[in-house]
Order: C-alpha cells, then structure tokens, then sequence
C-alpha cells in the first residue's frame, strides 16, 4: 500500500514537471504545426535567468517570485524573435523548420556555455522549499509539490486566456481553419506571433522551475525536449487536455515501471509504450471531432 | 463598390480564373453563375485575397485593395461567406459570433443580437458545438457571423447549396432582406431562378471565363441557362 501511494506521488509529481515542459510546445505545435526544436533551450534560458536574477537578488524567495515572471518574459521574447525571424518564413515547411531551429537550439547552447561557462552553475531554493512535506505518510521534497501547483497553474492561467477571452478565442479559430479566421477579420501573422510568444514563455517559466531540482547547465533542454515532445504526440497536436493527460499517464508509467527497475530503462520503456500507443492511435489521445468541416 | 479589373488567379502555376471583370453597385446584388469547376469560388477567394491575384486590379469603395491582406480586407468592410457552410467547429455556436463581435465593441455585441433576430433558431444553439449543427444551422451561422462584423458588402458562395428546401427559403428571404435594406452583395448561386429574381447584374462564368452577362431579371434566364448548357 505505501509503495503504491509513494508510486502515485512520484508519479504525479514527473507528470506535473513533464506537463511544464509540454504545455507551451503543445500550444506552438498546433498553431504552427511545426516542431519547435529551440523549445528545450527556452526552457534553458529561464533557467539562467533564475540564476542571474539570484546574482542580483541575495533572497532566494524573492529571487523566485521575481525570476518565474522574468522568466516567462525571456523565454517569450526568445520565441518570438525566433517566430518573426525564421519560423514564419517556413509556414508549410515542417521539415525546414524542425532543421531550422535545430540550428537554433545548438547555437543557443553555445551561446550558454560562452557565456555562463561550461560547468553546471545553481539557483538557491528559498529555505521554506528545502525541507520534505509530509503528503498521505510520504515524506515528498517541498519543491516537488511546489512545481506540481506550479503545473497547475500554468494550465489554469493558460486554459482561462484560450476559453476566456477574445485573445484565447482567436487563437483557437486560427489553429482550426486560418482562412477562415482571416476572413474573420484576424491577423493570423499576429495571432502566430502571440501564441509564439505565449508557449515560449512557459517553457522559460518550466526553466525556471528546473532550477528548483537540477543543476543549470548548457544542455538542460536537450533532455527535456524529448519527453515534451513524447507528451504532445501522445496527447494529440494541440490538444491542451491531451497533453495533460498524457504528461499524468506518463508520468505514473515511468513512476511504475521506475520502482521496479531503473531510471533510464523506465525512460526506453516509456519511449515504446508511446510508440505502440501511436501505432494503435497515430491521432493521439484526443483528437478533433467536428462533423465535416475543411 | 466594388470593381475587378482582368482579374485572374489560380493555383501554383495553373490558372484557373482568366480576365475577369465585373462591376458591383453599391446597394444591389450581383450574381454569378456557371456550372461545377467553372472558378467561381476562385474568383471569390481572390476577391477576399485567400488566393492572390496574379493579374489585374481589385477595387473597394475606389480603393485600390488588390495586395492588401485578407483580414485588412474584412475590417475595411468586406465580409464573405465561404462555400460549404463554414464554421469553427470545436467553438461553440456562441464564440463562432463572439469571435466577431469581439472586433467591435459593444456595436458587435449589439449586431450579434440583431443577427439572431435575423435567425432565431440559433438562439437555441449557443451553447452547443459549432461542428455539431446541421448544414443548415451551420449556414445560418456563417450568415450571421458575416453580418456582426457590420460590412458594407458581403461575399456569398453558395448559400443555399446542400441545404433543405423549407431553410433554403429562410436564408433566400434573408438575402433579399438584406439586399432591400441598401446591403451590397456578390453572390455565386446555381439557383438561377433566384439569383436572377433579386440579382441586378449577373455573370456567367465557364472555364474560368465570362461567358455571359448582363441585368438580372426572370427574362434573363433563358439566355443564362445557354451559356451555362455550353
Ligand atoms: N486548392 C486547389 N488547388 C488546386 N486546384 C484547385 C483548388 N481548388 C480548386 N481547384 C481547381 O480550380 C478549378 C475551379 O474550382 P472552383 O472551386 O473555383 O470552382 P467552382 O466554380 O466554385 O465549382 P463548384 O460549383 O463545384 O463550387 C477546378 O478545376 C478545381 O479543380
Ligand atoms: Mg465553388
């Protein structure tokens, strides 16, 4: 029984950091139907901004306050110079594009490395995050649980802007049918350069949360990447409740197959659970339902 | 109101609207005809800038608005309302008119009133999914949302395609209402008895050229049903 719920815990815990890393490349997947490889070194570049913003603040609850806004600036205005600069030339160019910012992501690594040197540097967790939490007789590290309301607001926030308002709306009717969004009277160019900026700015916001349980170095996106990208194909392109679905699925299966084996080999074996799934179910696990629309 | 100058269009390499010219008054209807293929939607697309002109000249209100972009287009006036009754499917039927009304203030949230009184059986599908509605109630949609964006001309493909006779005559009289009411309108039809019953100008187009036109009117017919047998 307790090594279940400790399963359950952690499982719910990888899901809500597999979810932060996720979410914003679900959203600029299925706006712009094109894999954004730079997305892993947005979430990089948050996770430096965490440790400038602690060079400049000495206390690490402010310094967290400050950097998870700053953070979602930075890796917004990263996506969006990004978007402007080369994603939009290569509209219909999948391919060009997953090349493109490929290009992107190593030079930005680079960039990392010249400039914060190649050695893992760190962010100091605020003490009220430092010790454990007592959860269902599970002793849980107090980051954890942070990242996990983190998650959910993250996808609150984001689910309230695509419901709510005339902005989420907009960006809605340009993912389904751009034509007919601009015959609407929307800009699409500006809708794509919203949802770019929004999407990248939660991967700077899941780098900042990083921070909270690894070392920051030059090439933390390049794991995370992956298993974003494994949670939005499994999940359905552009489907906010699929991702999230699928981060918490997927989290739990590696928590369970990771109890009785090991990390890396919970990791492969995730890998193929999601490669059959998509063979049974290429369109993942939400997909569009509309009765005959173009 | 609006004028199209040897316009021609197509997709990639192959052309498939040549030289077309037409004028629209402002306050009436024009209606153009012409069988399956013929680049009637086409045409239309180019009038909306979704495809490019490749050749000629688009004017609105003396504008000169052949390289504008489509939703500039729009917001100068120009609404349209695509073939196959087109809607944003996973948005319910409310948002599909909010999404309009959104761009204007509280006049748009005031036309999105005056719309449903235009077509009250939508009043009972706000809530559902757009791509749950029929055909029919799809098309009602796509009229309605067109109307919120308060244009000064509207662009109609089709509108009574597909769709059952006791509707088709609702969304005809609407038509006919809205032209009455000083509204200008360019619309491809099949249905020639009735887009020359209130068209005053009319086209016929065949392989992507003007094969006929002339003033609407029940006495044009014959010579329509000609050049659309060619
Ligand atoms: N997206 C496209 N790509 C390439 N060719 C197209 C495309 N859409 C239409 N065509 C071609 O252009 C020609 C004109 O098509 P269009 O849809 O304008 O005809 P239409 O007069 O509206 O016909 P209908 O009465 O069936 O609606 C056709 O030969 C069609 O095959
Ligand atoms: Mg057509």
């Amino acid at each position: 029984m307790d090594a279940a719920i400790a399963q359950l815990i952690a499982g719910v815990s990888l899901g809500s950091i597999l979810l932060l890393a996720a979410l914003g490349l679900s959203l600029t997947f299925g706006q712009m139907g094109v894999i954004n490889n730079a997305h892993g070194e947005f979430m990089m570049a948050g996770a430096y901004t965490s440790y400038c913003v602690a060079q400049v603040i000495p206390d690490p609850t402010w310094a967290l306050w400050i950097s998870l806004p700053v953070g979602f600036l930075v890796g917004g205005l990263l996506g969006l110079v990004l978007e402007v600069a080369l994603i939009q030339r290569m509209r219909l160019r999948p391919l060009d594009t997953l090349l493109a910012t490929f290009g992107v992501a190593l030079v930005l690594q680079q960039l990392a490395k010249d400039i914060f040197g190649p050695q893992p540097v760190y962010a100091q967790a605020p003490g009220w995050l430092s010790g454990p939490v007592e959860i269902l007789g599970q002793s849980v590290p107090a980051t954890r649980v942070f990242i996990f309301f983190l998650a959910i607001f993250a996808v609150a926030a984001l689910y309230a802007v695509l419901r709510l308002t005339p902005l989420g709306r907009q960006i809605r009717a340009a993912m389904q049918n751009r034509d007919l969004a601009e015959a609407s009277g929307i800009s699409t160019r500006g809708v794509d350069h919203v949802t770019f900026f929004l999407g990248s700015g939660i991967a700077g916001l899941a780098g900042v949360a990083a921070t909270l349980m690894d070392a920051i170095s030059f090439n933390l996106g390049t794991g995370k990447i992956v298993d974003a990208f494994l949670v939005v194909v499994a999940g359905g392109v552009g489907q906010l409740k699929g991702a999230i679905i699928a981060a918490f699925g997927l989290g739990l299966l590696q928590a369970g197959i990771e109890y009785s084996t090991s990390t890396s080999l919970a990791k492969v074996l995730v890998f193929l659970a999601v490669v059959v799934f998509l063979q049974v179910r290429p369109q993942g696990l939400v997909a569009l339902r509309t009765r005959s629309l173009a | 109101m609006l004028s199209l100058e040897n316009v021609s269009t197509g997709y990639g390499r192959v052309r498939v609207v040549h030289d077309i010219s037409l004028h629209v008054p402002e306050g009436s209807l024009f209606a153009v005809m012409g069988n399956n293929g013929a680049g009637k939607t086409t045409l239309l697309r180019a009038v909306l800038g979704l495809r490019p002109a490749k050749k000629g000249k688009i004017l609105f209100q003396g504008e000169d608005i052949t390289k504008a972009k489509t939703f500039q287009r729009v917001r100068r006036g120009l609404a349209y309302v695509p073939q196959g009754q087109q809607a944003f499917g996973q948005l319910s039927t409310r948002e599909n008119l909010q999404l309009i009304a959104d761009q204007y203030g509280s006049a748009g949230h005031k036309r999105v009133n005056e719309a449903l009184d235009l077509f009250p059986a939508l009043k009972d599908l706000l809530g559902r999914r757009a791509g749950l509605l029929s055909g029919g109630q799809r098309q009602q949609l796509a009229i309605a949302r067109a109307l919120i964006s308060g244009p000064k001309m509207i662009v109609l493909d089709e509108p009574t395609e597909g769709i059952q006779p006791s509707v088709v005559h609702e969304i005809e009289q609407a038509i006919a209402a809205l032209v009455s009411s000083g509204l200008s309108v360019l619309m491809v039809e099949q249905h020639v008895g009735f887009a020359l019953g209130i068209a005053s100008d009319y086209l016929v187009m065949a392989s992507g050229r003007a094969v006929s036109e002339g003033q609407g009117g029940a006495a044009a017919a014959e010579s329509v049903r000609a050049a659309m047998a060619l």
